[in-house]
């Protein structure tokens, strides 16, 4: 069981209003990510949900249980911190099990417990090693070995993969991702990385200024951004935003065009652009152009594309895949 | 600085370096020496150094006719007390200010070090009528609260400052994980901060057992520790030279090792955490 | 890391020391200030009644109090200079490598662990005697007239004293502060072409900026109030000669009993020390951010 729900919830710190009256509702098992900018408040609503800042405002309900006011140890939830948050003092094994001695159960249940999420985890060999020992993979999992041994109805995730190099974070990301399909548990998850929302989540959330932007799966904020921001936030490289005559010929105030929504060619098409730098990576190809009387547009084309610093190409945006806002950034 | 000193270099400075430690250490040492002299050798001229007969008689002497040991042991029970009540009170306190500041917190450790700016001879004559009053003056119950009270900014803002070194996200996992408010200070707070916790005991000890106003003042024999009995000394009647260098090194030497062991987290106090 | 419930847990658990320190700073300054109205002997009991600002005109119109408030900046200014430059001075020495350099600063900060009444005993008996002391056979193997330092130059002597013992600690923070600096930023100035001394003067010393000011912040709180080494060697004389302020209104209120002066003097030093501690807090206010 973990069913979720935030009714208005507003957060103050002192005069300054950082959470204004979020709505949300989290069905039970679902993956869900909370995305954004640094400072839109995705990890404050986080510790909300923990219970370790109270709500200002408005009510959080657990499985139908109001938890607005309950502490943290009774909400039934697991969290896994940014900086792994382990205890230094104790040993893996120790620190696994630390929850389950905090809610008072006997040894040798405990002991069976860790040593199931060892298993799980690949943590078997190093029971008896602490932190400062282990690589930071490795305290990845031991963060989350502690969170799970609890069996909580909810797991939440502070942006557990930004202390991790990029190799390992694929990894880690993968392993996320199976642990959710395993446990079939609630997880939240909060980052600020579009490539994590998009590859794990059932449903993202993306936030900015305290505010809920948009609310639905990866694929349908991708194609069906509700504003200009989603639109930028979600997808990667960002998507081109175009703002006067060609813009106004669309009937919009503002055009968005995402790189890989472009027919390349070196004959014709309807941009015209020198490339300022193009980035070859093999699968694709990146190029930065200065398109006339449209600025600068980033473009993907296929990873054979031949293009050079000063070369001129032509850019054609994709039918039915040009985006248009209007003066209020909404869609149209 | 990954270039290696020349030989000769480090030869001079290994001379310079030296010479200045022992002129530094030398009253020190020359107290050790004189202690092992008999009082006619200790004023001799010229002075011997360390070709002398040595003898133990002082050590002996100075119990057998000082008792000594009541004082050593008032030092010790002033200064350990006068500690460990203090941590006792400023454990939490500085729990709270490092964990879960406010907007005054940082008014209210300024405030902390502001009094130990008084002086205390503002407050000596009202102290001392209190003292007088309570029929408290020179006993060791005494000076235990007033160094403790000197001392408690001090400790206050020396754990404050270890305090504030431990990610409070750890703490945050142990109320998630189910601990009470004293289980997330007994097994988490305190075994990481086990260091902090020592050296700031051993550098408030150390604060005590010197300190050398409250302790003169508000003592006379029953309850003075060593600062106040090494003082008695100053009497003019006698020269007892190799008596006091005893008494002396017996009132400095452990201190002294405490200190050495103590140095790198002693700047941290003795600056309020503002070098480390 | 703020609920309601850790708020009112903080609150709880910060008030014994905040009540404490409260009531110890509050109770005896209010009972200070208080007497210092009063005409008020303890050797003539039940005769307290209220003479308005008159101790305080004994207080500061007593000759002494001039050359106790002298005396007492002059100690102070003394001792934070000659601790200050050495302090650099020895600090940058041992920075350097050497043979033994772990052994020669246990040597070098070892003063500072000395308690005050040892070191001032030692220091008056069997160094600044003037008969047996070591300087007085020091100067007596260079055919010179011994000084007797105590009675000759009181003050100056005492500084030298109270200067060895703080000059350790003086040398101990700003070594720290020393090898904190990053070393990288000596080497770029190296490869800015900087020589020796231009590092030290624009890079070095900027970096102990903190450190000198947090030294001389705390040193002048504690030197304010020196006492103890006033006491065991010259008792503040001859006549006043290294008398200070703290002395000064020892004398008045435990030898002369006169608990009235003594207030008085003693509001005037919280006084003295406040004025001393706005000018530093101000002087080294940006220092201490952060």
């Amino acid at each position: 069981m973990g069913a979720i729900t935030l009714e208005n919830v507003v957060k103050r710190f002192g005069e300054a209003q950082v959470i204004h009256g979020v709505d949300l509702e989290i069905k039970d098992g679902e993956f869900v990510v909370f995305v954004g900018p640094s400072g839109c408040g995705k990890s404050t609503l986080l510790r909300l949900i923990a219970g370790l800042e109270d709500v200002s405002d408005g009510r959080i309900v657990i499985d139908g249980q109001d938890a607005t006011d309950l502490p943290p140890a009774r909400r039934r939830l697991a969290m896994v911190f940014q900086s792994y948050a382990l205890y230094p003092h104790m040993s893996v094994a120790r620190n696994i099990g630390f929850p389950l001695k905090m809610a008072g159960m006997d040894k040798a249940a405990i002991e069976a417990k860790v040593q199931g999420a060892a298993k799980i985890l690949n943590l078997t060999d190093y029971l008896d090693r602490k932190p400062g020992q282990l690589s930071g993979g490795q305290r990845q999992r031991v963060a989350i070995g502690r969170a799970i041994v609890r069996e909580p109805s909810a797991f939440l995730f502070d942006e557990p993969l930004s202390n991790l190099d990029a190799a390992l974070r694929v990894n880690m990301r993968l392993e996320i991702s199976e642990l959710h399909q395993s446990l079939a548990t609630t997880m939240i998850y909060v980052t600020h990385d579009q490539v994590e929302a998009m590859t794990m989540a059932d449903k993202i959330v993306v936030l900015q200024g305290g505010k809920i932007e948009q609310v639905g799966s990866p694929l349908e904020l991708y194609r069906n951004p509700r504003n200009k921001f989603v639109a930028g936030f979600i997808g990667s490289p960002a998507m081109n935003m175009v703002e006067g005559a060609e813009a106004a010929k669309a009937g919009a105030t503002t055009i968005g065009v995402r790189p890989e929504h472009f027919v390349m060619s070196h004959e014709s098409g309807q941009w015209r652009g020198k490339v300022g730098v193009a980035e070859h990576l093999g699968s694709d190809t990146f190029l930065h152009v200065e398109v006339e009387g449209v600025g600068p547009v980033t473009a993907r084309a296929t990873g054979e594309f031949e293009a050079r610093h000063g070369d001129t190409v032509f850019l054609t945006p994709e039918e039915g895949r040009v985006y248009r806002f209007g003066p209020d950034g909404l869609a149209l | 600085m990954s270039r290696t000193a020349t030989p000769q270099r480090k030869a001079l400075f290994t001379l310079i370096g030296w010479t200045i430690g022992l002129v530094l250490f030398f009253p020190i040492l020359w107290t050790i020496l004189t202690s092992f002299k008999t009082e006619v050798e200790a004023v001799t001229t010229p002075p011997t150094f360390f070709f002398f007969d040595w003898t133990f008689e002082n050590y002996l002497a100075v119990q057998e006719r000082s008792n000594y040991f009541l004082h050593a042991m008032n030092s010790v029970i002033i200064s350990v007390g006068s500690t460990a009540l203090g941590l006792l009170i400023a454990v939490p306190a500085a729990w709270a200010m490092a964990f879960s500041p406010t907007k005054r917190t940082k008014d209210i450790l300024m405030w902390m070090l502001s009094t130990k700016m008084l002086p205390p001879v503002g407050v000596l004559v009202p102290i001392y009528l209190i003292a007088r009053d309570w029929g408290v003056l020179d006993t060791r119950i005494a000076l235990v609260v007033v160094l403790m009270m000197i001392n408690l900014p001090i400790i206050v803002w020396m754990l404050y400052t270890y305090f504030k070194e431990i990610p409070g996200d750890i703490l945050e996992a142990a109320r998630m994980d189910g601990a009470s408010l004293r289980q997330e200070i007994v097994s988490v707070l305190a075994p990481m901060a086990v260091p902090g916790i020592a050296s700031t005991l051993l550098l408030n000890i150390i604060l005590a057992w010197n300190e050398a106003f409250w302790t003169l003042n508000l003592t006379a024999a029953k309850a003075a520790p060593l600062t106040a009995f090494i003082a008695s000394y100053s009497s003019p009647e006698g020269l007892f030279w190799a008596k006091l260098s005893a008494a002396s090194t017996m009132a400095i030497a452990p201190i002294l090792v405490m200190g050495w062991f103590s140095q790198k987290q002693l700047v941290r106090g003795l600056t309020f955490g503002a070098v480390k | 890391m703020a609920t309601l419930h850790t708020k009112a847990a903080a609150r709880a658990m910060m008030s014994p020391a905040v009540i404490l320190l409260l009531i110890w700073m509050a109770v005896p300054l209010a009972m200070t200030l208080y007497f210092s109205f009063l005409r008020y002997n303890l050797l003539m009991p039940g005769m307290e009644e209220y003479t308005g600002f008159l101790n305080y005109e004994f207080f500061l119109t007593d000759p002494a109090f001039p050359i106790a408030l002298a005396n007492t900046l002059m100690l102070v200014g003394g001792v934070l200079l000659i601790t200050v430059v050495g302090g650099v001075f020895l600090a940058i020495l041992l920075d350097q490598p050497f043979w033994g350099q772990g052994i020669v600063r246990l040597l070098a900060i070892a003063p500072f662990f000395v308690m005050p009444t040892v070191s001032a005993l030692v220091w008056k008996n069997m160094l600044m005697h003037p008969v047996n002391g070591l300087f007085a056979w020091i100067a007596r193997s260079f055919g010179a007239e011994p000084v007797d330092w105590l009675s000759s130059m009181p003050l100056f002597s005492i500084i030298i004293i109270v200067a060895w013992a703080w000059l350790p600690f003086a040398t101990l923070i700003i070594l720290t502060a020393l090898q904190s600096l990053d070393s990288d930023q000596k080497e770029a100035a190296e490869m800015d072409g900087a020589g020796p001394v231009s590092i030290f003067l624009h890079i070095t010393l900027p970096h102990l900026a903190r450190a000198l000011t947090v030294v001389i912040l705390i040193e002048t709180i504690f030197l304010l109030s020196v006492f103890a080494e006033i006491l065991v060697t010259t008792s503040g004389g001859p006549g006043n000669a290294s008398t200070n302020i703290a002395y000064l209104i020892y004398t008045q209120a435990l030898l002369q009993f006169d608990v009235g002066t003594a207030s008085a003097g003693g509001v005037v030093a919280v006084i003295l020390a406040n004025i001393v501690a706005i000018f530093l807090i101000r002087m080294i206010g940006k220092n201490l951010e952060t």
